[in-house]
């Protein structure tokens, strides 16, 4: 058995609005293990932005334990959450998210800047690596505005390789790009699964699924199926499908 | 998080704007260099004052004996005949903080070379006049004390009383002029200092020993004043006190009588004329001051507009690992260095502003080292001070909304 990277038990998430209290997660228990590729879905309102945010360690469950690489994150301080986010979590968001007017190769380094572990060489060497996995080696030193919205996002999936991170977090990684930019990225995940990488990846489009090889459903606050998909469909055969716009 | 990984990110962040961040630095340039040209301005004005104070003789003492009422007149000081020669040589020998003395009697007179004449004064003095006058010889020299002992006939003149005696423009050293009807060796000339801030001509003058003044020209046995200095400015106080014991002392005074000299000092000049100035210098500097304080709110401003901009930017570095503590030192590094760049510049601007000013208008003016310490002091902590409000709503942020902000 693989080794667990999340194991959550009973999460509960409440939020006061006003006089009302609103149940955003009502008992979520669900454990992923190293090298899963997990698509968690459901419609706005079904609370998966919350669970994002309690997985990727941006905010704490109300009830129930979280823990992530065994660590019990539940009652981590902030600070602590910080320092667990740089070493443990890559990002990657819909709206990619870089620092405008800065190269793809700064952009990258900008968690390793956040480690003071890591020197100035060490920075340099890693960040690169990320941004030839992602296949933009000749895209280094070109600043985010110069980029399309794909290659942006390649340059963020780099950003979130870069710490080597136990888990690969996507918000709806694949939202503002066109369907054959959003294969090629697709592609770049699946190609990243392969390779070992846990890979979480929050959506609500349904066809993302039969690209994954577990899919959890969410429905207020709780899971409604959690199934293992054996089939797993390949991203590069779809995308190899699609017609080459060229009008 | 180290320092130098949050230089780089601050200095990124900077470069990134860099008009607005000039228009930021504006502020306190302006501020820090106005402090520094203003203050420049003021100690030079200042400097020049006391400059020309000490041309008179800053710590010039002068004694006159006191007046007094004689029957229900009261008497000019002058025919008053309380100070002797020998309350001279007392003062000269018992008070430590005099450093010259000179009794001072003087008669107006016409003075003759042959065809030439000239109405003037005879100041009857001793070699220490010079030192106490900021007087010096240019040609030959001072009489000396052997002279006053003999009440010899010599005298030390000015270049105005040279020309009008020898228009030819031959050296008069060695040669006799007449004051009255008693003939003078002229022994020296002393060198000129053109006309003084009242108008008077301070090369108008003749001196000779007062032993000859007084025996030869006016025959009387007593001074009519004596003029002193103290050793230096600030030591006037104890000087007078000083010479009131002597005097008091030589005149038998009993402690309940009044004394029957006057002192007088520079000093009240001095202090009137450098309390204007100081009051002028804090006048500029509270400008200067409000001018530094209103460039700072400018950064302020920046900075706050700047954290609201970049709410996205705070939220990213967040879930990428960044603490509050880091945003903190970020914005507060980027207010920092705005504010000392903006200082540096601002302390160039400043003193070439003061070189320009000293140039062109040839106002006195000098630059202060502490203004320029000062400064820069001010203008860190304005930095800290302005930037940490921003830096502290930027580090307080929630990286769940601050992602979302739009």
């Amino acid at each position: 058995m693989a080794k667990e990277i999340i194991k959550l038990d009973n999460l509960r998430r409440y939020f006061k609005v006003g006089n009302e209290e609103v149940h955003a997660l009502r008992g979520v228990s669900f454990t992923i293990h190293e090298g899963d590729f997990v698509t968690i879905m459901g419609t706005s309102g079904s609370g998966k932005s919350t669970l994002l945010n309690i997985l990727g360690c941006l905010d704490t469950p109300t009830s129930g334990e979280y823990y992530l690489d065994g660590i019990p994150v539940r009652t981590m301080g902030k600070n602590d959450r910080a320092a667990l986010r740089n070493r443990k979590i890559g990002f990657v968001f819909q709206n990619y998210n870089l620092l405008p007017k800065t190269t793809a190769l700064e952009n990258v380094e900008l968690p390793l800047l956040y480690n003071s572990k890591v020197s100035a060489r060490e920075r340099i060497k890693r960040a690169t690596e990320a941004l030839v996995q992602v296949g933009l080696h000749d895209r280094m030193m070109h600043k985010s505005n110069q980029m399309s919205g794909g290659q942006q996002q390649r340059v963020a999936i780099a950003r979130a390789l870069v710490n080597d991170p136990v888990l690969i977090l996507a918000d709806e990684a694949t939202g503002n790009l066109d369907t054959r930019t959003s294969y090629s990225i697709l592609v770049l995940f699946q190609e990243l699964h392969k390779k070992g990488r846990t890979i979480i990846f929050v959506t609500h489009n349904p066809e993302l699924a039969q690209f994954s090889s577990r899919n959890i459903v969410l429905r207020d606050g709780k899971i409604v199926s959690d199934t293992l998909n054996t089939n797993i469909k390949s991203a590069q055969e779809v995308y190899d499908s699609l017609p080459v716009e060229n009008d | 998080m180290n320092l130098a990984n949050l230089f780089k990110i601050a200095l990124k962040a900077l470069a990134n704007n860099k008009m607005r961040c000039f228009l930021t630095m504006l502020g306190i340039i302006i501020g820090v260099a106005s402090v520094i040209t203003m203050l420049a301005i003021g100690q030079g004005s200042k400097q020049s004052i006391r400059e020309q104070i000490s041309e008179m003789g800053s710590n010039m003492i002068m004694i006159m004996p006191g007046t007094d009422v004689r029957g229900g007149v009261r008497q000019s000081a002058e025919d008053m005949q309380t100070l002797k020669p020998v309350d001279y040589e007392s003062i000269r020998e018992n008070a430590p903080h005099v450093v010259g003395v000179s009794p001072n009697v003087s008669s107006a007179g016409q003075y003759v070379n042959g065809n030439n004449n000239y109405p003037s004064q005879i100041n009857g003095v001793s070699p220490d006049y010079l030192d106490i006058r900021k007087l010096t010889v240019e040609d030959g020299s001072i009489f000396t004390e052997r002279d006053i002992k003999s009440a010899a006939k010599v005298c030390v003149i000015g270049t105005t009383i040279a020309e009008e005696l020898f228009p030819n423009g031959e050296s008069p050293v060695g040669k006799v002029i007449r004051f009255n009807k008693i003939p003078l060796t002229v022994v020296g000339v002393l060198k000129s200092k053109g006309y003084n801030s009242m108008g008077q001509d301070q090369d108008d003058i003749v001196l000779a020993p007062y032993t000859t003044v007084m025996k030869r020209v006016l025959a009387i046995d007593y001074i009519q004043g004596i003029l002193a200095s103290a050793t230096t400015e600030e030591h006037t106080p104890q000087a007078i006190d000083e010479i009131t014991e002597v005097l008091r002392t030589n005149h038998k005074l009993k402690e309940t009588d009044n004394d029957d000299f006057t002192i007088h000092s520079q000093q009240e000049l001095s202090s009137m004329l450098s309390s204007t100035s100081d009051m002028m210098t804090t006048l500029l500097a509270c400008i200067a001051g409000i001018s530094l304080l209103v460039g700072g709110i400018g950064i302020m401003n920046i900075m706050y507009v700047s954290v609201t901009e970049r709410t996205r930017e705070i939220g990213l570095r967040m879930s990428i690992g960044a603490k509050g503590r880091d945003i903190l030192a970020q914005f507060l590094i980027e207010s920092v260095i705005i504010s000392i760049t903006g200082g540096v510049i601002g302390v160039i601007c400043g003193c070439t502003a003061a070189l320009v000013v000293k140039g062109i208008l040839h106002w006195p003016i000098s630059i202060q080292a502490y203004s320029v310490i000062l400064s820069f002091v001010v203008c860190t902590f304005t930095g800290v001070f302005f930037g940490w409000y921003p830096a502290k709503k930027a580090s307080n942020l929630d990286p769940i909304e601050a992602l979302r902000y739009e």
